[in-house]
């Protein structure tokens, strides 16, 4: 199973930052569970400007990211 | 729907436009360098409910009201309104209020820097230094993990619409002419654009905000964490658009001393935004962005909304302010006082979390 970054009720600029986390630690495939429509623009447009493609779901509590590169 | 506000044209238009209702604001009838301030505003509600009463500085300010409400009815529009809280409220009430204090050193919240340096007061330059001084420090505790704890959603709708119905209260009791509010004031009023033009433009501040983010902290922020310039482009659109309408209405004058509602003592204009943005880096927002995060149901941003009244209450009841000739009596230990709450705060609540 692949690695999964829970960003669920974290206030800005955290998701982000255990995103860029992840990236850092050379992850090329995760998950990243959001819930908030902020959280998920921001996410997009890190992951987007580092190279990385999305596949979106929605989920009961939030949005999934599949992250992948 | 994609969100026209989340890209960077929409970001520019947000900014532009938030930025000439600043200089409109003015020219109709609020304050110098002051067409829009959550500061300031905050503060003069506060006053207009007695909780200080500084001389001229009572006024239930519609922006306030507009912007929160604007926001609301945008979020309720696009499902993103949520009843949510339950991460360190305390904390973040005690972080609004130094935050207060710390711009009521500077005089201004991180908008009114931008729009004090638009309308040619050049001390807001230290104050801007000060606020870039304060997020950076904030960003890095959160690069190392400063977490406030998640917030969870709330089990009923209450604490999402406290703040929002208290707006509406407050409207309310402005159009109503309530006679107790009425400014304890021997010289003036605070000045003030009429109340459809402040309650309208605040509606529309508010809506655009919430739609593309708008967040001078964060601008900051981001450029320190990720080097992203997408909300500084938002907030160089606020400020061009503001100099650019200030030059147009005659309402740009360059210098250091006698601006409006300004003081020279750049040492206390430098360190009370450093607490401000430092405190706002902490908290996840501007003092504008909190109250766009009130109006979509946060109950934790509401909860830094009444520190900010706190504090603006402090501030003027205790000698705290600074006015047109310098920091006020206790100000400077006030300022010292809350670097050490954030900074002891911070320090505790950055733990490295597995990613």
């Amino acid at each position: 199973m692949s690695k999964q970054v829970d960003t669920r009720g974290l206030s800005c600029p955290q998701p982000v930052v255990l995103v860029l986390r992840a990236i850092q630690q050379g992850d090329q495939m995760f998950e990243v569970l959001l819930d908030s429509e902020v959280a998920c623009e921001n996410v997009r447009r890190l992951l987007g400007s580092r190279g990385f493609r999305i596949e979106e779901t929605q989920a009961a509590d939030g949005t999934v990211f599949q992250v992948s590169r | 729907m994609k969100n026209f506000f989340a890209t960077r044209t929409g970001i520019v238009t947000a900014g532009v436009v938030i930025g000439s209702f600043a200089a409109v604001l003015q020219k109709v009838g609020n304050p110098a360098n002051m067409g829009l301030c959550m500061a300031c505003f905050e503060r003069d509600t506060a006053g207009a409910l007695a909780l200080h009463r500084a001389g001229a500085l009572q006024y239930i300010r519609p922006e306030i009201i507009g912007i929160l409400l604007g926001a609301c009815a945008v979020s309720l529009r696009r499902g993103e309104f949520r009843s949510r809280g339950g991460s360190s409220a305390v904390v973040r009430f005690f972080l609004g209020a130094f935050a207060m204090i710390g711009a009521l050193v500077f005089l201004g919240c991180p908008w009114r820097a931008f729009l004090r340096l638009a309308g040619g007061d050049l001390n807001a330059i230290a104050g801007i230094l000060g606020l870039a001084a304060g997020v950076f420090v904030g960003a890095q505790f959160l690069k190392r993990g400063f977490s406030l704890g998640r917030s969870r959603p709330a089990e009923g709708a209450a604490p999402g619409w406290v703040l929002p119905a208290a707006m509406v209260g407050l409207l309310a009791l402005a159009l109503a002419d309530f006679g107790p509010l009425a400014p304890d004031v021997t010289d003036k009023v605070a000045p003030h654009a009429p109340l459809w033009i402040s309650l309208g433009a605040g509606l529309v501040i508010g809506g655009l905000a919430q739609r593309s983010r708008f967040c001078t902290m964060g601008a900051l922020r981001d450029l320190f964490i990720v080097r992203d310039v997408h909300l500084l482009l938002g907030v160089a659109g606020f400020a061009v658009a503001a100099f650019a309408l200030n030059l147009a209405f005659g309402q740009f004058h360059a210098g250091f001393a006698g601006q409006p509602a300004a003081h020279t003592q750049q040492l206390w204009n430098f360190l009370g935004m450093v607490l401000a943005g430092l405190s706002f880096a902490l908290a996840g927002g501007c003092p504008g962005r909190q109250l766009i995060l009130a109006g979509e149901g946060d109950s934790d941003s509401a909860v830094f909304v009444l520190g900010m009244f706190a504090g603006a209450a402090f501030a003027h009841n205790f000698a705290l302010a600074s006015s047109g000739k310098g920091a006020g009596q206790f100000g400077p230990a006030a300022v010292v006082i809350g670097l050490v709450f954030a900074l002891v705060v911070a320090a505790i609540m950055t733990r490295r979390r597995p990613a």
